[in-house]
């Protein structure tokens, strides 16, 4: 058991991860003509160009993955996911806020 | 293993109706849905909702389910019948949830390739789930980096169709200036696939832990520094503790408890670094003898000045 484990590098989802649209699908099991309706639904940014030369980054995939996941749990339609994640979004800007005037003491 | 009162999960009587079962999913589902709880054990607590709900929604599992009679106890030591509990039906479930239901869900409802469970089949490719885990890591190995150790339990189908488990250990390198929320993927390290599938990745989410001083957002770090009066009254460079080691900070003269000094690039590392936001807060010393009691009194004495001066009074 003294055996040593190899050690794992994952890759890290920041803002610098970059991914077209194959990969985001393959990542989060959606296809195109999900995505694309997710980005008429407004719940990821317009893209430029096209779909073939979209990207997302890190924090996309986990926005796409956590809005499969309670599409799924809560049986919504893609609207009311949008707006479930929207107001998610909200309140975690909201308790950022509170957190940083409680250090900086409203000043 | 451990007998599981799926009804005493959902907090529905025996007898519910089919729609009280869904209303108590999904008031329960909103408290405890990972994504959206702030409950400590959310993540198990939903699991076992969710294991609960697939059983008791469906007319065929429940009966099954309710077959096994109403005197058992949740926890109670349970042993299941040979060949099953409910031997010979088929059940239609999402192989990938399955694999995450308990022993007990599986010793009724079979596992998820060919016997009786009827999620896979056999010579049915399918890739492995993504499995998602938090994990909470201090602001030091934030800042640093770190390699963290992590036991995860791995569902396992044997040739019969059953699962059965094990725990697998990993060792995960934690990258240098990851922060709150982010995922690290670790690709193939999810659910095994069925059938030579894929094996499904693993993703980890960070949390970091409170500090005792430092404050975080995003890759900038806060922190309160208590300073006499005279330095900030005259200026002073003072020791200021920062994730990387104490560095020499510049108090311009003439500073005011609240004042927000930044330490470029000394917040978490990264493309860019974070900063490190440092807020003045004056401590007076206490009047505590004599001699400091007369220091304060030649101050006012030699030192004019109105605090309220704005305020009209």
């Amino acid at each position: 058991m003294s055996r040593e484990l190899d050690i794992l590098q994952g890759v890290l989802l920041d803002e610098t991860f970059q991914v077209g649209l194959e990969e985001v699908e393959r990542l989060c099991g959606l296809d195109r003509a999900t995505l694309e309706t997710l980005v008429c639904e407004g719940l990821l940014p317009p893209r430029g160009g096209t779909p073939g030369e979209w990207r997302f980054s890190g924090p996309e995939v986990r926005r796409l993955q956590r809005a499969l996941r309670l599409r799924r749990a809560f049986e919504l339609d893609w609207a009311a996911t949008a707006l479930t994640l929207d107001l998610l979004d909200e309140i975690e800007r909201l308790r950022r806020e509170i957190r940083l005037l409680k250090v900086c003491g409203g000043r | 293993m451990q007998y599981k009162d799926y009804y005493k999960i959902l907090g529905v009587n025996r007898n519910a109706s089919k729609d009280e079962i869904k209303r108590a999913y999904r008031k329960l589902a909103r408290k405890y849905h990972p994504d959206v709880s702030k409950e400590a054990d959310a993540e198990a607590r939903f699991k076992e909702i969710n294991e609960a709900h697939e059983v008791l929604k469906d007319a065929e599992k429940r009966a099954a389910y309710d077959a096994l009679g109403s005197h058992w106890k949740a926890g109670q030591e349970y042993r299941p019948p040979p060949g099953g509990g409910a031997y010979g039906q088929e059940f239609h479930f999402d192989a990938g949830d399955a694999a995450q239901f308990s022993d007990f869900f599986s010793s009724i409802f079979g596992g998820m390739g060919g016997g009786r469970g009827h999620a896979s089949g056999a010579g049915f490719r399918m890739r492995g789930r993504d499995e998602h885990a938090k994990i909470l890591i201090g602001l030091e190995d934030a800042f640093h980096g770190a390699t963290r150790k992590l036991q995860l339990e791995v569902p396992e189908v044997d040739a019969q169709g059953r699962v059965t488990r094990h725990t697998k250990t990993l060792n995960v390198r934690i990258p240098a200036g990851i922060t709150q929320g982010q995922q690290i993927r670790l690709a193939g390290q999810g659910q095994p696939g069925a059938g030579g599938g894929a094996n499904g990745d693993l993703y980890l989410e960070v949390e970091i832990q409170p500090h005792p001083f430092y404050e975080l957002d995003g890759k900038d770090i806060y922190l309160h520094l208590p300073v006499a009066p005279w330095e900030a009254a005259l200026g002073a460079t003072v020791s200021t503790p920062t994730l990387g080691g104490p560095v020499q900070l510049k108090i311009p003269p003439g500073s005011q408890s609240g004042r927000k000094l930044r330490l470029k690039g000394r917040g978490l590392p990264g493309r860019p670094a974070g900063d490190q936001y440092v807020i003045l807060e004056i401590v007076i010393p206490p009047a505590k003898d004599d001699k400091a009691r007369r220091f304060y009194r030649r101050m006012a004495e030699e030192m004019p000045f109105d605090p309220r001066a704005q305020l009209g009074v």
